[in-house]
């Protein structure tokens, strides 16, 4: 056996899912799709007293396309996403991130919500979600709350979640028209944990730049949004021509030197820098070219 | 009474019920309690895709789901593949034909994730084929054969022009 014992309870409907997790306090966890959490049992990198299984309450697995906003439940999968041409059409930068998660059947499993309360620097979601702007939605003893996305993460593999509370679905507002996103990552091998990455929107009006947004992914802490990079974008008129390029080699200047990304054995600090640069540079132009109107 | 649970499973048809251990994977529970020794176990955290079986019609890591969350479930494993008169699924036949396995350790998962790919997408080109298959680790094949197999059984299955 992998992991170690732990009492197991199916919760049916979300107020016993939070009255059980209420009680266990630091010793219970959720398990929703199980793509992170299990690993970790297994490995007993994590060995809770109390895992409450919320795979059985059907209300969380809400897929809502609104006019303003994209609601995303705690057991919507990264493979509901990939599914729904809705949100491939109204969010495509969500679409495109999603496509890189690992692969296939670990996308049937895994959630949205999870990848983003497991808060991996090298995930994809949370420096999806702090792009595009969105709000966590938390369930716990005290009620429901929300939080922005940038409030959220509280560095590797934390967040902002009390003992007992839960995530229980993600929102996302919809992009404004002009709007131009991309999502690129790089790994070694297709499908593994991006080494480093980039997620852009770009919003253009008349060849202006009227907002920016602009995360880097795995570079130690969790989702870095480049604010600094992203002033030196909002205002400026950019072109596919000679002023974007020069816009975003001054950008991706400001983005090595922000960046603090830590040495393992995939890849050295120095090599993460550069590919932070390299990836911001791609994700801008990519973003660009889709927004139209320049 | 958190620590054990009985659940009803069908596998390949068959319809089970059993008491488990609450932390006991559904790979352990397919292998060691069912005897389905065809689904393999690798790593066991996720990355190489041998144990991947079908669950509820979409695959799985059968090492990343628990026993007690596939009660109610109808999994199929690579026993499951083959018709009841004992005649190979397409894919195992192209697999077959192709030299698709050496060792065989990663060919129930990749089966597994070969057959889903075609149903999702019926006319895949090579790339797609090899992102597909990319969470299934073989270290015998160089994945040519694989590759050649999955891309065989997709001209197959194609309608006839006209």
């Amino acid at each position: 056996m992998k992991p170690a014992s732990f009492d197991y309870y199916a919760a049916r409907t979300l107020e016993e899912a939070s009255r059980i997790l209420a009680d266990a306090g630091r010793d219970g966890r959720v398990l929703a799709g199980g793509q992170s959490l299990v690993p970790m049992l297994n490995f007993r990198i994590v060995n809770p007293a109390i895992v409450v299984d919320i795979n059985r309450i059907d209300v969380l697995d809400r897929l809502e396309v609104g006019t303003d906003s994209l609601t995303v439940g705690a057991l919507v999968r990264h493979a509901d996403l990939l599914c729904n041409t809705h949100v491939r059409e109204g969010w495509p930068l969500l679409a495109e991130a999603t496509a890189q998660v690992a692969h296939p059947a670990i996308r049937n499993r895994g959630t949205v919500c999870g990848s983003v309360a497991h808060n991996d620097p090298a995930a994809e979601h949370p420096s999806v979600l702090v792009t595009l702007d969105g709000t966590v939605v938390i369930c716990g003893p005290a009620g429901r709350r929300e939080l922005k996305a940038e409030q959220f993460f509280t560095g590797m593999l934390s967040n902002a979640l009390e003992p007992g509370e839960m995530v229980v679905e993600l929102r996302y507002p919809r992009p404004p028209a002009g709007t131009g996103a991309a999502f690129v990552e790089f790994a070694r091998r297709l499908g593994d944990f991006a080494i480093a990455g980039a997620a852009a929107t770009l919003t253009m009006r008349d060849g202006r730049c009227e907002r920016a947004r602009l995360t880097i992914v795995g570079m130690g802490d969790g989702p870095f949004r480049a604010r600094a990079a992203e002033d030196v974008l909002t205002g400026r008129r950019l072109g596919v021509n000679k002023d974007g390029r020069e816009a975003f080699a001054e950008v991706a200047a400001h983005v090595v030197t922000a960046v603090e990304p830590t040495d393992d054995v995939h890849a050295s600090s120095a090599y993460r820098r550069h590919l932070a640069g390299v990836m911001t540079v791609r994700a801008l132009e990519t973003a660009l070219a889709r927004a139209g109107g320049h | 009474m958190a620590r054990e649970q009985r659940i009803s499973v069908t596998v390949n048809g068959k319809a089970y019920e059993k008491t488990v251990p609450v932390r006991l994977s559904l790979a352990d529970f397919i292998r060691e309690h069912l005897h389905l020794t065809g689904t393999h176990l690798g790593c066991e955290h996720g990355v190489c895709g041998a144990c991947t079986i079908q669950m509820n019609g979409r695959s799985a890591r059968s090492c990343l789901t628990l026993a007690v969350q596939a009660d109610g479930a109808d999994i199929v494993t690579i026993e499951g593949l083959r018709s009841a008169d004992g005649t190979r699924h397409p894919m195992q036949q192209a697999f077959h034909e192709h030299f698709a396995l050496q060792c065989g350790y990663c060919t129930p998962g990749m089966l597994i994730t070969a057959i889903e790919l075609l149903r999702n997408n019926p006319e895949p080109n090579e790339q797609e084929v090899r992102e597909a298959l990319s969470g299934n680790l073989c270290r015998c094949t160089g994945y040519q054969a694989i590759v050649d197999a999955v891309l065989a059984v997709a001209r197959q299955q194609r309608p006839v022009e006209g």
